[in-house]
Order: structure tokens, then C-alpha cells, then sequence
């Protein structure tokens, strides 16, 4: 078990990391029964009620935002703000500009999915702001970078912990993908024209779109997993040189793969098969980090008996390894002319979603939590059932989505014995029905997890508060007594 | 006076030269990594640093309700 405690709070700045942690629960809770009802009106269309603002081509985007840059970017901010200054022992330069970075990614989140729901989008998935937001998470970005540096430029360590390197990887290549994907010329405060044409568009948005996965999703949760699993295992990383070759090949690697979305369309064959060749490539850092981060607890696998923090990080990993596997096997053209278009696509995403992302998160805050209020977590048990309705739920989810997708390609060119669509499209639409109630229930299971967990964590810093204030009547009344 | 550059533009050209540069660039991390066993037990002392500034008494893994929640930890 780890043996860390919070540091005096004028030697760190906490109160910026709680402020993204509780920002990151709230959006989790909303971002993820936006998508849980989103997925319930495909399987029950009657859920639109005839409303725009919630049918599911708006609430889409509004789901993927809350949960991407809503829960995915604040448990970013919190936990990097968190490791760059404890493994640099240097505080962030400035409370202002930390706040400032709290204020306007949060604000831009709540304005951009305010603005898709009223039916503004440059659709451009995953970068659906318009243009006045774009600017926006720039100045943000800008800030965010110079806080983050400003720490590793005054740390009192003479080497920057690695986890530090995913996490720098991160902020650089976000923005580098988010300013050149959204150029484009603005006609109004609400609507603007991407600047690249046809092919090159989608090439541009699928460069953006995969290394958005790569770099947001994939480079900074490991920045997360370099920290908080050697933590919370009271042990150090199995190898540190095997993380460095780890960081490299996967930062070299990533940005090559993003055209695989586009196999067997207007693009250059030979950028086709280059994606794939470097998307088989990546299996090897996905799988060496995975690896490195799962030996950690070589010798200590007891751990996973007594510590239900430890069973989200190590299922995190082992999804990691599942849908890294399951990533360039799909990326095969081949492969692809099935899978391409059908709900596969959608069960792939949420195994690295739900089980890499989303656990490595949970377990991290569950570490973090209560050291941010000097307390001790409020229930070990709702961690474990928190632990099962989110396995039990990620399982439903990508079990349904592998039959809806495979049965929805297989039966999309299925041909009989003259040439002809063995099957019509309502068809698969029919097909499809059943897989999606599961995969509801799935995400009901989830969202149920959060929903567990938000309660612990509230009563984890009302259980602080009580203790503070226990300890100042008692000091009050020794003072009174002196 | 730049026209060497164009030499680049020719994908024969630029496949091989990237190939090797990048290529040639992983091995030299590779084995700047694993080459030496002096820069390896500098390199593996680096794992440590996130347990630095640790305090060696640590209340926050047992859960607040021990008894309610009947739990070992």
C-alpha cells in the first residue's frame, strides 16, 4: 500500500487539483447518462419525444464532449497538476493562472455542449466546437502548457519523472491537433467552413481524431498509470527503462496511424496501408507499457485481494492490452471492410473508453481523493461494488457491440447465388435490437458505478470536514483551558 | 539554392531517408537505454522518485468506517 500523505498545503497547490477532480465527477456523472440515454433511444427511438435538442445526433456530441474533455481533460488537469508537482517537488507557479485554466476549460465544456444541443456544430467529430470556442481552449491550452512547465522548470529533482514525459507529450500534441484541424473561415459567430477540401478533410479530421485517442486518451492516462500505480502498490515501476522505450516508440508511432478511419475510401492506397503497418506496429509499446504497469506488482499480487483501488488499475491495464490488440486487428484492411461502418467500431472504442480509460481514472481518484482532504477514503466496500457494476457493465457493453457488429457486417454483404443483398437494411436495423438493449444495460451498470462512487467521494469530504472540525473544537477548548 | 530540398519531395527518396532516420534514431535510444549497465542503474534509480517526498505514516488506505463497513483493510 502506498505510504504518501498530503503535504502542507502552502508546499503544494491542492486546491486546483479538487477543484478538477470534483469538475471531472460532475461531468462523468453527466457525460456518461447523456451517452447511457443516447444509447437508450436507439433501442427505444420513442426516447427523442420529437425533441430536437435531445435526439440522438445532438446528444451524441454531447455525450463524447462531457466524457472526453469534460471527464477525461479535468482528470488530466487534476492529476498532472498533481504529479508534475510531487514528483518535481515545485509548486505551480501561480494559483491565478491554475484557476484560469479551471474556469475556461470548464465554461468551454458547458458552452459547447449548451451550443450542440441548440444546434451548432462544425461536425467534425470530436471537434464540434465552433470557432469562438476553438480560440478559446487555445488560450487555455497556452496557459495550461506554461503552468506545466513552469513547474518542471523549477523542480528540485535533477530528472523529470517519466509519467511527467506522457503527460508533456500530451499537452504539446493536443495542441498542435486541435489548431490545425480547426482552421477554418469563420461567416458568422456560429458557423464556419473548414479550411481543407474533400480527401484532404477527412484526412485532416482523422490525423486530429486518432491522435486524439493516441495523445488525450492513450499518452497522458499512462502519465497517469506511471504514477498512481507504483503509488497506490507501495512499489516502484517494474522497469524504468523499459517506460522510456515505452514513451518513444508509442510518441513516434501514434501520429502515423490516423488513416486507418478511412480504408476503402478516396484516399491514396499506399496511405492505407501505411496506417495499418504502423497501426500493427503500435501493439508493441501498447503491449511493452501495459506489461511494465501490470509487473509492478510482480511479488505482491496479494494486492488484488485487499485492495479494490488496485483492482481498478490492473483491469485497467488489461483492457489497455485488450483493445490495443483489438486496435490494429481492425486496422487490417481486410478486417476493416468488415468492421468499418458497424457497431464493432463503437464496442472497440468503449473497451479502451470504459474499461482503460475510465478505470485507471477511478482508481487514480480513489488514491487521490483522500489525500486531497487529508482523510481516509469513506467506504472501502462501495469501491468493490463500484469495481463489479463497472466490470459487469463494460462487459455487457463491448459483448453486445462485437454481435451487433460483426452480425451487422457479415449481413451487409451477404449476397445469395445471383449477386444480389442477401439482406435489405431494415433488416440489420432489426437484427440490431437487441444488442442495443443489452448494451443499455451495460451502460446502465456503469453509470450506476459512477453514480456509487460520486456518493463515496462526497462522503469522503464531508467525513474530512467533520474531522477538522472535531480537531478545532478540541484545540479551541485546550487553548481555552491554557 | 534550395534545390537539394527538392530531392525530398520524391516519395523514393523520402520513404527510405525518414526509414532510416527514424529507425535509426529508435536503435540509438535503444541502446543509450540498455547499453550501458551504469546508465541502467542510473536510469532504474529514477523509478524512485515519486516515493520522495512520501511521509512514512499513511491514514489515508484504511476506510473511515472500519466497523460499518466490516472491512480488514
Amino acid at each position: 500500500m502506498a505510504h504518501s500523505a498530503a503535504a502542507p498545503a502552502e508546499q503544494y497547490n491542492y486546491d486546483i487539483v479538487r477543484k478538477f477532480t470534483i469538475m471531472a465527477m460532475v461531468w462523468g456523472v453527466l457525460g456518461m447518462s447523456a451517452g447511457l440515454y443516447a444509447a437508450s433511444e436507439l433501442a427505444w427511438p420513442f426516447l427523442n419525444f420529437d425533441i430536437p435538442q435531445i435526439t440522438f445526433g445532438r446528444l451524441r456530441p454531447v455525450h463524447t464532449t462531457l466524457v472526453i474533455f469534460g471527464f477525461g481533460g479535468c482528470a488530466l488537469f487534476a492529476t498532472s497538476y498533481y504529479v508534475v508537482q510531487r514528483t518535481c517537488q515545485a509548486r505551480l507557479p501561480s494559483n491565478v493562472l491554475a484557476d484560469f485554466t479551471f474556469y475556461g476549460w470548464n465554461v468551454g465544456v458547458l458552452l459547447g455542449v449548451l451550443s450542440y444541443m441548440a444546434g451548432f456544430s462544425q461536425g467534425k467529430e470530436y471537434a464540434e466546437f465552433e470557432w469562438p470556442l476553438d480560440l478559446a481552449i487555445v488560450a487555455v491550452w497556452v496557459v495550461y502548457f506554461y503552468n506545466f512547465v513552469s513547474v518542471i522548470v523549477r523542480r528540485s529533482q535533477p530528472h523529470i519523472y517519466v509519467a511527467n514525459w506522457f503527460y508533456l507529450a500530451f499537452i504539446l500534441a493536443t495542441a498542435i491537433l486541435h489548431i490545425f484541424n480547426n482552421i477554418s473561415v469563420p461567416v458568422s459567430l456560429t458557423k464556419s467552413y473548414s479550411m481543407y477540401a474533400g480527401v484532404q478533410d477527412a484526412m485532416t479530421q482523422w490525423w486530429y481524431g486518432h491522435n486524439a485517442v493516441g495523445f488525450f486518451l492513450t499518452a497522458a492516462f499512462l502519465g497517469m498509470m506511471y504514477y498512481f500505480v507504483p503509488k497506490q502498490a507501495g512499489r516502484p515501476v517494474y522497469s524504468y527503462r523499459l517506460s522510456i522505450i515505452h514513451f518513444w516508440a508509442l510518441i513516434f508511432l501514434y501520429m502515423w496511424v490516423g488513416a486507418h478511419h478511412l480504408h476503402w475510401t478516396a484516399l491514396p492506397d499506399w496511405v492505407s496501408t501505411l496506417s495499418a503497418t504502423f497501426s500493427v506496429l503500435l501493439l508493441l509499446p501498447s503491449w511493452g507499457g501495459m506489461i511494465n504497469g501490470i509487473m509492478t506488482l510482480s511479488g505482491a499480487w496479494d494486492k488484488l485481494r485487499s485492495d479494490p483501488i488496485m483492482l481498478f488499475l490492473i483491469t485497467s491495464m488489461s483492457f489497455y492490452g485488450m483493445s490495443t490488440f483489438e486496435g490494429p486487428l481492425m486496422s487490417l484492411k481486410s478486417v476493416n471492410a468488415l468492421s468499418h461502418y458497424t457497431d464493432w467500431t463503437i464496442g472497440h472504442v468503449h473497451s479502451g473508453a470504459l474499461g482503460w480509460v475510465a478505470l485507471v481514472s477511478f482508481g487514480s481518484f480513489y488514491h487521490l481523493f483522500p489525500r486531497l482532504y487529508d482523510t481516509r477514503i469513506h467506504s472501502t466496500k462501495l469501491i468493490y461494488v463500484h469495481f463489479w457494476l463497472a466490470t459487469v457493465g463494460i462487459v455487457l457493453y463491448i459483448t453486445s457491440m462485437w454481435v451487433a457488429g460483426i452480425g451487422q457486417g457479415l449481413m451487409l454483404r451477404g449476397f445469395d447465388d445471383y449477386g444480389n443483398l442477401a439482406y435489405s437494411f431494415i433488416e440489420t436495423v432489426e437484427f440490431l435490437h437487441k444488442p442495443y438493449v443489452w448494451r443499455a444495460i451495460g451502460g446502465a451498470f456503469f453509470v450506476a458505478g459512477i453514480l456509487l462512487m460520486a456518493y463515496n467521494l462526497v462522503m469522503t469530504a464531508l467525513d474530512a470536514r467533520r474531522e477538522r472540525s472535531k480537531l478545532e473544537a478540541k484545540l479551541a477548548a485546550k487553548l481555552a483551558r491554557t | 539554392m534550395f534545390d537539394w530540398l527538392s530531392w525530398f519531395t520524391r516519395l523514393d527518396n523520402s520513404k527510405i531517408f525518414s526509414l532510416l532516420l527514424f529507425f535509426g534514431t529508435f536503435c540509438g535510444i535503444v541502446i543509450y537505454v540498455f547499453g550501458s549497465r551504469r546508465r541502467g542503474r542510473r536510469l532504474e534509480s529514477y523509478k524512485h522518485i515519486p516515493f520522495q517526498d512520501d511521509e512514512p505514516a499513511d491514514r489515508h488506505d484504511a476506510p473511515a468506517h472500519k466497523a460499518t463497513d466490516g472491512d480488514e483493510r
